[in-house]
């Protein structure tokens, strides 16, 4: 499907974050080799994809955990509450801002505004957007996201 | 399925309507925007399907989810229409007995209709709501009372009217003539003339030129466009396609980014419901006029929302602005005249059209015509995206439509604009929503942002926050920005922190003219505004961090005892039932006293105390 619309396309180039995302999402992030294979599907060097990857908040470069949680930090946000709830997670994950958890299932990221300011505090989990959090509420999401994961992991 | 000729059009839109007024079917319109379905929305509209069923009401009531209804505090909400009856703050659990209480014995359920903070009465209907009173939608004409999902909902409502006439009946210098009259200015922010905008790039020579719109809304606190494109996703489309016959162009872009996943989701299905119908593509209702039209989805960065910055980042480059002239309207896009209009300001243009550009003109100011969008957010109680007439007063936003500060605190400031923006105080609130007379007062229009803040801001926090902000998202690419606002962030840091000099503030002063001449795009130009606002209106409060070493709002830890005064305290036991990490000691009939060792400066005793006994 992708390659038939670069194919198409008067400007491949236009399509390069597209095909780092698919590529992405089929890796879980974009090592050396995923860029050196998106780069291929583009025509663009490689190195023009990395300064991409590290442009962009949703382009990870490093492995990265099954759910990525982007943890809003501006300034709705951080008036109701962000920092005691960005320690909360910490806490509970046992992990520090820009870590994934050992089990691999939690990476935890600073993402600036994210426009859910009507449910702030607000977070992104795989762009799902959960809102207003409190430490309760974020108890629940990750006991939720726990069992979903052991349902859908082949034991 | 068969292209629609413009007869086709009149057509359908004749016989939605006559179907419509004939069915006898009520609607249950409930609201399916994204902060909704966090808050439940989905499972309250599962609900009431299946009640509904059940109870075999399915020939008299239709579901319909919709976009953003707009009264995001009181959420998941429900109206039933056309009786126009509100329903606030659903849950699946109380699915039951409004079926059964309304649509079976046809009474209001007391509990769940919106209750006035000031009157404590209960109000039933949605339009006596002051939040909906005071408000004029057009842009959001059709928030809250169609499904996004459904062109044909759009049709019904005049949707792609517009269009019909502006690619049957206008030459592209009509629709600019009709644009210029409206006096529409760019919602994004900057408020250039639109028409004006078209008519550069519509004389601009060249075989192929471009057509975006800015749906890369990243300014802390706006939610306008998001919730635009997930209530009326069709009313943008239509606002790009009369703009591509103005300047003729024959391809277009939406930038939109990737944090709004229902948005992008909405607009593709519009785009590819407007294309089945021959709506966009080749021959446009039989016009002979081509336009095709995709979405790009930006990756996360907040630059991209500057003009130049967002061309690169589809050319796939790093989104970083360049310097100006050449103009996009000369070379924008793969160096093509292009305009770039955000999301609001498109989805006012199908009614310009229709309506004629003195229709538009006759509610605003001088030199603010028409409408403007707002999210509200922050210490208020209606938080929000609402619609009001340019002019009305920032006081009237902020009481009569946001319903006031909660919790009886006083205000203190509203921020518009964002980062670029600046703060007002109480006693400019009666400038009105004008381009021109707020920037008299230091902030902007900005694309919409309106953060109410209430008197336990700190505003020098707040100004610390926002460069903490720019620094973060900061291009790199130009030196005054990029090494500017860190040393401001720095000098603010230090005075929050109690170390400040008044030497500091006369540095910030003077390095925010330098940034505002020398950076090289709108971003940098506007960083130091939250500064320089806050020092305009609240310099005392600087002075008080440097001067006394005091933090007045009782914000900065560092300026902060962590004691509790033994003659305020009521020994109440709040800040010893909040505190998260039991620094509090605390009986029944005891004054509280703070363990220093154990606590770890949150403020969340600050907050829950009621008399100011924290200190």
């Amino acid at each position: 499907m992708l390659s038939q619309q670069i194919q198409a396309s008067k400007h491949p180039p236009e399509l390069v974050v597209d095909v780092m995302m698919a590529v992405q999402e089929h890796y879980g992030y974009l090592s050396d080799e995923a860029l050196e294979e998106a780069a291929a599907m583009v025509g663009m060097a490689p190195t023009k994809l990395d300064e991409l990857a590290t442009f962009y908040t949703f382009l990870y470069r490093e492995p990265v955990g099954r759910y990525v949680i982007h943890l809003c930090d501006s300034v709705i946000c951080w008036m109701d509450g962000y920092e005691p709830l960005r320690d909360h997670l910490c806490k509970k994950l046992g992990i520090q801002m820009g870590e994934t958890t050992p089990d691999g299932l939690f990476t935890l990221l600073p993402v600036c505004c994210i426009g859910y300011c009507d449910r702030s505090p607000a977070m992104l989990i795989n762009k799902k957007a959960y809102g207003p959090l409190t430490s309760e509420k974020i108890d629940e999401i990750l006991e939720t996201l726990r069992s979903e994961a052991a349902e859908t992991t082949p034991s | 399925m068969e292209k629609l000729t413009f007869e086709g059009l009149q057509q359908r839109q004749k016989a939605l309507s006559e179907k419509a007024a004939s069915a006898h079917v009520s609607q249950l319109l409930i609201c399916g925007g994204t902060g909704c379905h966090a808050t439940g929305s989905i499972k309250v509209i599962d609900a009431i399907r299946e009640e509904i069923r059940k109870q075999g009401l399915t020939d008299k009531y239709e579901v319909v989810e919709t976009g953003c209804n707009g009264f995001c505090a009181m959420g998941p909400i429900l109206v039933v229409h056309p009786e126009g009856v509100f329903y606030q703050k659903l849950k699946a659990d109380d699915v039951p007995t409004l079926v059964q209480e309304h649509l079976i014995d046809g009474k209001h359920v007391e509990k769940l209709l919106y209750k006035d903070p000031n009157t404590k009465k209960r109000i039933p209907l949605q339009d006596d709501i002051p939040f909906f009173s005071h408000q004029m939608p057009r842009v959001l004409r059709n928030k809250g009372l169609i499904d996004p999902e459904s062109i044909d909902d759009y049709i019904r409502r005049d949707g792609y009217q517009g269009t019909a006439k502006a690619l049957l009946e206008m030459a592209p210098e009509e629709i600019i003539a009709e644009v210029k009259t409206s006096g529409l200015r760019g919602r994004g922010g900057a408020g250039f003339p639109t028409g004006l905008k078209w008519e550069f790039a519509s004389k601009s020579p060249s075989e192929v030129k471009f057509v975006l719109c800015n749906a890369d809304e990243g300014d802390p606190g706006a939610f306008m466009d998001r919730s635009i494109l997930e209530a009326d996703p069709h009313a943008v489309i239509e606002g790009m396609i009369i703009a591509a016959k103005a300047i003729n162009a024959h391809q277009g872009y939406v930038y939109a980014r990737t944090e709004y996943p229902l948005a992008i989701k909405r607009l593709q299905k519009a785009i590819d419901d407007a294309r089945a119908m021959g709506l966009m593509g080749e021959n446009i209702l039989g016009s002979g006029f081509d336009f095709e039209l995709e979405i790009y989805q930006g990756a996360g960065a907040f630059v991209c929302g500057e003009e130049t910055a967002l061309m690169r980042s589809i050319e796939g480059k790093r989104g970083m602005p360049r310097p100006r002239p050449p103009f996009p309207a000369h070379k924008g896009l793969w160096e093509k005249p292009t305009i770039l209009n955000n999301v609001e300001s498109f989805a006012n243009v199908a009614q310009i059209i229709l309506n004629g550009g003195e229709w538009y003109a006759s509610v605003g100011t001088e030199k603010s015509k028409g409408t403007k969008v707002f999210a509200i957010s922050g210490d208020v109680n209606n938080i929000g995206l609402v619609e009001v007439p340019m002019g009305a007063s920032l006081r009237g936003i902020v009481y009569d439509v946001g319903g006031g500060i909660p919790k009886k605190k006083k205000f203190k400031a509203v921020q518009l604009g964002g980062p670029s923006g600046g703060c007002i105080p109480e006693q400019y609130l009666d400038t009105p929503v004008d381009y021109d007379e707020i920037v008299k007062v230091g902030a902007i229009m900005g694309s919409g942002g309106v953060i109410v803040m209430d008197e336990d801001t700190c505003m020098v926090d707040m100004a610390r926050f926002f460069m903490d902000f720019i620094q973060d998202e900061s291009c790199g690419k130009c030196t005054p920005c990029r090494e500017g606002t860190r040393r401001f962030l720095q000098l603010l840091e230090k005075i929050c922190d109690g170390k400040g000099e008044l030497a500091d503030i006369d540095a910030l002063e003077e390095m925010a003219v330098v940034i505002k001449e020398t950076a090289l795009c709108g971003l940098g130009q506007t960083a130091a505004n939250p500064v320089l606002s806050t020092l305009r209106y609240f310099r005392d409060e600087y002075e008080a961090h440097v001067l006394e070493k005091r933090c007045p709002a009782k914000r900065c830890v560092n300026l902060l005892k962590f004691e509790v005064d033994p003659d305020k305290c009521t020994a109440c036991g709040m800040c010893f039932k909040a505190c998260p990490a039991d620094a509090v000691i605390w009986k029944k009939k005891e004054k509280a006293v703070i363990d220093k060792e154990k606590c770890v400066k949150c403020l969340t005793c600050f907050a829950k105390c009621k008399f100011d006994a924290i200190n």
